[in-house]
C-alpha cells in the first residue's frame, strides 16, 4: 500500500500545506481525498460529516476539486469548452455558452486569473493552462482546491501571483490543500503543513515554528542539498554552436528568431524565461525534431543542420525532454525497454538490427542503482513509478554512453530534494569530464546555482546574458518578464 | 521477482479474452433463447460437427487464411496504423498473382516463388498507396485504404472480367487461365481419416509469418521503433525514429503479408481466381487480430475459434437453428473483448502501481519509528 496510517485534519479556509519526497505518497493520498482510489480503511470527513468517494463525481459533489500536477485538458478545445467539459450548461437541447463564458469572465475577474474564455488551450503556455485548469474547479463550484505540485512550473513571478490568488480564495472561505515538496514555498504560504514521508504523516507543523531545515529533515532526514558550482571546468573547445536560428509556426510567425549561442566543453550554458518564449522551440530545434526557418547548428566543428533526430543523437547527443511523460518515456513498457528508447542505436541496447535484451537489462539494472531509482523490478512498467523516480531514469538514461552534448529541459522537475541532489552531482561530475550542457529551467535557484553562462529568453529571442555568480532570483526573474532593463553587459 | 511480475501480466493478457468469450456465449444463449432454441443443444452440435475430420482440415485452412490476415492487420495496429485495407488488397494481390501464375510456365518451385511474389509486392504496393497518402499528404489511413477497397474491387472486376477472364467449364463462373501444375501447392495429410481432404500446404506460410512477426516486432530495432512509434508518437519521436518513414515501411509490410492472404487457397485449393473466391478475410483479420490482442499465439488462437465457429456453423442449419447465430456470436466477441481489454488494461495499470508502492514501502529500511507500520 501506497498510505497508511495518515492522519491529517484541514481548517476551512485554510491554506494546508503536504510536503514529502517523490513516491512518499502524497499523490495517492490526494487521489483517495479527490475519489480517484478507494482507501482500504479509514475515513474521510467533510465539514463534520462521514463521506466516501467513489468517483471524482462524489468528491466534486461535496465541493472538492482537483488541480493536476499533469493538466487534463484537451489542447485542440478552447479554454471555454474545456471549462464546461463534463458540466455543460444547457439551454434547451443546446449549449449555453454565452452563459459559461460570462460565468467564466466573472470568476476570472474575482480572483485575477486572467483568463481568456476564446483561445484554445493548444496555445497556452504552462501558467495559462495551470490558471484555466484552477478555473475548472472553480467553476464546479469547489470550495476545496486541491493542488498537485502547482509551482513546479511556475516562475517566481507567477508563483507570487499564485499565492496572491490563493491568498484571495483563501479570504472567501476557499480551503486549499498545496501539495509540494518546495520548503520555501510552502512556508510562504501555508497556514499549516503536514509532512508524509513513506506513506505515512510524520508531523504536522506551523510555518513560524519551523525553518526549511527543519522540513527537509522531517522529510528526507537528511541535510538540504544546493546547487552550488563555483569553480568553472569551462576549456575553449566549442562543442556545439548555434547560429542565428530562427523557426517559425507554420502560418509564419516567429517562434525563435536570430538564437546564437556557443558552449563549451565543461560548460553549463541556462537559459531562463517565463515558459512558452521559445525555450521548447529552441531544444527541439537543436535536437531536429523541428525545422529551422534560419540558421545553423554545429556540434564539434561539424554542421548538423540538416541531420536527423537520430543521427544527432548517434552523434553524442543526449536528450532529457521537457515533458517526461510524453516525450521520454514509453509510459506502458518496461523500465527496461524504457532504457533502449533514444537509444535503440546504440550498445548495450542494440547488437546490429538485434535488440540486446539482455545488455539493456543489465544496464537498466546499473541505472536503477547509480541513480538510485526506486523500483521493484525493471520488469514493471514506467508509468507504475512516481514522477521523480521516472525522472531519475531518463536522467540515468541519458548520461549513459559518454554524450558529449547534454540537452537538458527542466531535469529535476518534480523531483525531491534527495533526488535533486543526485541528479545535480551527476551533472556536476560530467561536466567535470567535460560534457557540455544546455541547461532549461524553471527553477531559477538551479539555473543560476548550475550555470556557467546564462541567458534570458524572451518572445523566441536571447534578450540578455546575466553573471551568475552574481545575479539573485529576483533580479532573474525580473529580466525574464522583460520587466527592468536588463541590467548586465 | 521479476517472473512473478510476468505471470501476472499473462494472467491479465488472458483475462480479457476469455472474459470477452464468455459474455458472447451468454448473450449468444439468450438470443438463442429468444429464437425458441436450446443453447446448450447449439454448442454441442458445434462441437460434435467439429469432430469430423474433414470440418478439422476446414478449420485448420480457414484458420490459415484468417492468420494471415489477422497478422498483416496486426502490424498495422502495433504502431497505431489501421490498415482496414486488408481486404482489398489480398483481393487484388490473388488475382494479379493468379494471372501472372496461369500465363507463366517455369519449373515447380519457381513458379510458386514467383506467384508468391507477385502477389507480395501487389500487396505491398495497394497498401503503400495509402501509406504514401498519409506520410506525404495527411490522409487518414482509415479513410484512404477503406475507398482503396471499393477501388480494388472495381479495378479487380474490371481486370478479370475485360481481360483476364477464360471461362470456368461446366459454369456460369469465369475466372483467369488456370495455374499449371509446376505453380500448386500440394496438400498435406495432417488429419488422419479425412479422405481426401487435405490441409493446405501453404499453413507453413501462417507459421512463417507468425514467427517473423513475432521476431522483428520483439527483437530487433526496427520493431522496437515502430512499438514505440505506436505507444507514444511524441516519445519516438524524440528519441529520433523518423515516423513518416515508418508509417510507410509498415503499411508496405502490412499489404505484403495481406498479399499473402489469399495464396493458401489459390494455391492449394482455387488454382484460379474466379467470381468465387472467397471474399471478406481483410474485415475477419480485423476481428481476429483484436481478439488475439496483436500477440502472434492469441491471433492463432483467435483464426482457430473463427475457423470452428465457420466451418462447424453448417451443421446448425441440418438441427434447424440458423447458423448466422455464429455471426451474432463473432460480433459480440468482438464487442465484448475491446471493451474487456480496455477494463483490464485500466485495471493492470492501477494494480501495478499499488504493488510497486506497496513493494518499495514493504522493502524501506527499518528503524524509522515514524515510518515503520504498526
Amino acid at each position: 500500500m501506497a498510505n497508511q496510517d495518515v492522519d491529517i485534519t484541514v481548517q476551512r479556509g485554510d491554506v494546508h500545506a503536504i510536503v514529502g519526497e517523490n513516491g512518499a505518497g502524497k499523490s495517492t493520498l490526494m487521489k483517495i481525498l479527490y475519489g480517484m482510489l478507494k482507501p482500504d480503511e479509514g475515513q474521510i470527513f467533510v465539514d463534520g460529516e462521514e463521506r466516501s468517494f467513489h468517483s471524482p463525481a462524489d468528491a466534486i459533489a461535496v465541493g472538492i476539486g482537483m488541480v493536476h500536477q499533469h493538466f487534463m485538458l484537451a489542447d485542440n478545445l478552447t479554454v471555454l469548452e474545456n471549462v464546461v467539459l463534463g458540466d455543460e450548461p444547457r439551454k434547451g437541447l443546446g449549449l449555453d455558452f454565452g452563459k459559461a463564458r460570462a460565468r467564466i469572465k466573472e470568476i476570472s475577474d474575482a480572483y485575477g486569473l486572467d483568463v481568456d474564455p476564446d483561445v484554445l488551450v493548444e496555445d497556452l503556455g504552462v501558467g495559462d493552462r495551470q490558471r484555466v485548469e484552477i478555473l475548472k474547479v472553480l467553476y464546479r463550484g469547489a470550495r476545496t482546491l486541491i493542488l498537485d505540485e502547482p509551482t513546479a512550473v511556475l516562475v517566481p513571478q507567477e508563483v507570487d501571483e499564485l499565492f496572491e490568488n490563493l491568498r484571495g480564495l483563501k479570504s472567501e472561505g476557499v480551503t486549499v490543500i498545496f501539495i509540494s515538496h518546495k520548503l520555501d514555498e510552502v512556508l510562504a504560504v501555508a497556514d499549516e503543513i503536514t509532512v508524509i514521508r513513506r506513506g505515512t504523516t510524520v508531523a504536522t507543523v506551523k510555518p513560524g515554528e519551523v525553518t526549511a531545515r527543519d522540513l527537509a529533515e522531517l522529510m528526507v532526514g537528511s541535510e538540504l542539498p544546493t546547487p552550488e558550482t563555483r569553480q568553472s571546468t569551462v576549456t575553449d573547445r566549442v562543442v556545439l554552436q548555434v547560429d542565428g536560428l530562427g523557426v517559425r509556426t507554420p502560418d509564419g510567425r516567429d517562434v525563435l528568431d536570430d538564437i546564437s549561442f556557443t558552449i563549451h566543453s565543461g560548460e553549463v550554458v541556462g537559459i531562463a524565461g517565463v515558459e512558452g518564449n521559445g525555450q521548447a522551440e529552441l531544444v527541439e530545434a537543436v535536437m531536429g525534431m523541428r525545422p529551422l526557418a534560419t540558421g545553423t547548428v554545429a556540434l564539434n566543428g561539424v554542421d548538423i543542420t540538416h541531420e536527423s533526430t537520430r543521427d544527432r543523437r548517434d552523434a553524442g547527443i543526449g536528450y532529457i525532454p521537457e515533458d517526461r511523460q510524453r516525450q521520454g518515456l514509453l509510459l506502458e513498457a518496461p523500465l527496461w525497454e524504457n532504457r533502449i528508447l533514444g537509444h535503440q542505436t546504440q550498445e548495450p541496447n542494440v547488437n546490429g538490427p538485434w535488440i540486446d535484451r539482455k545488455g539493456a537489462r543489465q544496464d537498466t539494472k546499473r541505472i536503477v542503482e547509480a541513480f538510485d531509482v526506486r523500483t521493484p523490478s525493471i520488469e514493471v512498467t514506467a508509468s507504475s513509478l512516481s514522477g521523480g523516480n521516472q525522472q531519475k531514469l531518463i536522467v540515468g538514461r541519458e548520461m549513459s554512453g559518454d554524450p558529449t552534448v547534454l540537452i537538458a529541459a527542466h531535469p529535476t522537475r518534480g523531483v525531491d530534494v534527495g533526488a535533486q541532489a543526485a541528479i545535480w552531482d551527476q551533472l556536476r561530475a560530467a561536466r567535470a569530464s567535460g560534457l557540455a550542457v544546455l541547461l532549461i529551467s524553471a527553477d531559477l535557484d538551479e539555473l543560476i546555482g548550475m550555470s556557467d553562462t546564462l541567458k534570458v529568453i524572451l518572445r523566441g529571442r536571447l534578450v540578455a546574458d546575466v553573471d551568475p555568480a552574481r545575479v539573485t532570483p529576483e533580479e532573474l526573474g525580473s529580466a525574464m518578464t522583460g520587466a527592468g532593463s536588463s541590467e548586465e553587459d | 521477482m521479476a517472473a512473478r511480475f510476468e505471470l501476472r501480466r499473462i494472467g491479465l493478457a488472458l483475462a480479457a479474452p476469455l472474459l470477452a468469450v464468455a459474455f458472447a456465449a451468454l448473450l449468444t444463449s439468450i438470443v438463442l433463447l429468444i429464437a425458441g432454441d436450446s443453447p446448450s443443444g447449439a454448442l454441442t452440435t458445434l462441437v460434435d460437427a467439429a469432430k469430423r475430420p474433414r470440418i478439422q482440415v476446414q478449420i485448420l485452412n480457414l484458420a490459415t487464411l484468417y492468420y494471415l490476415s489477422a497478422i498483416a492487420v496486426a502490424i498495422g495496429f502495433r504502431m497505431n496504423l489501421f490498415n482496414i485495407g486488408v481486404d482489398g488488397q489480398y483481393r487484388l494481390a490473388a488475382l494479379l498473382a493468379a494471372e501472372v501464375g496461369g500465363v507463366i510456365s517455369l519449373p515447380a518451385p519457381l513458379h510458386v516463388t514467383v506467384i508468391l511474389l507477385t502477389a507480395i509486392a501487389v500487396g505491398a504496393a495497394w497498401a503503400g498507396i495509402a501509406g504514401l497518402l498519409k506520410v506525404t499528404r495527411g490522409v487518414s489511413e482509415v479513410i484512404s485504404t477503406i475507398m482503396l477497397n471499393t477501388i480494388a474491387t472495381a479495378l479487380g472486376a474490371w481486370l478479370l472480367t475485360e481481360h483476364f477472364s477464360v471461362p470456368v467449364a461446366g459454369s456460369n463462373n469465369i475466372g483467369t487461365k488456370p495455374i499449371a501444375a509446376s505453380g500448386q501447392v500440394p496438400g498435406i495429410s495432417l488429419i488422419p481419416d479425412a479422405h481426401k481432404s487435405k490441409v493446405f500446404g501453404l499453413i507453413f506460410l501462417a507459421v512463417i509469418a507468425g514467427v517473423g512477426y513475432s521476431v522483428l516486432l520483439n527483437r530487433t530495432r526496427f520493431g522496437f521503433d515502430l512499438r514505440a512509434t505506436g505507444r507514444s508518437e511524441t516519445a519516438a519521436v524524440a528519441s529520433g525514429v523518423n515516423v513518416k518513414r515508418m508509417v510507410l515501411i509498415t503499411m508496405l509490410l502490412s499489404g505484403a503479408v495481406a498479399g499473402l492472404v489469399g495464396m493458401p487457397q489459390l494455391l492449394g485449393a482455387s488454382y484460379s481466381y474466379s467470381l468465387d473466391f472467397p471474399t471478406g478475410i481483410g474485415f475477419t483479420g480485423i476481428a481476429i487480430a483484436l481478439l488475439g490482442r496483436n500477440n502472434p499465439i492469441g491471433i492463432a488462437l483467435g483464426a482457430l475459434l473463427w475457423g470452428f465457429l465457420d466451418a462447424s456453423s453448417v451443421a446448425l442449419d441440418l438441427e434447424g437453428i440458423s447458423k448466422e447465430i455464429v455471426v451474432i456470436m463473432q460480433g459480440t466477441i468482438v464487442l465484448s473483448v475491446v471493451i474487456a481489454y480496455e477494463l483490464v488494461r485500466r485495471y493492470g495499470i492501477a494494480q501495478e502501481q499499488r504493488r510497486v508502492s506497496r513493494d518499495l514501502s514493504a522493502g524501506a529500511p527499518a528503524g524509522e519509528p515514524e515510518g515503520a507500520p504498526a
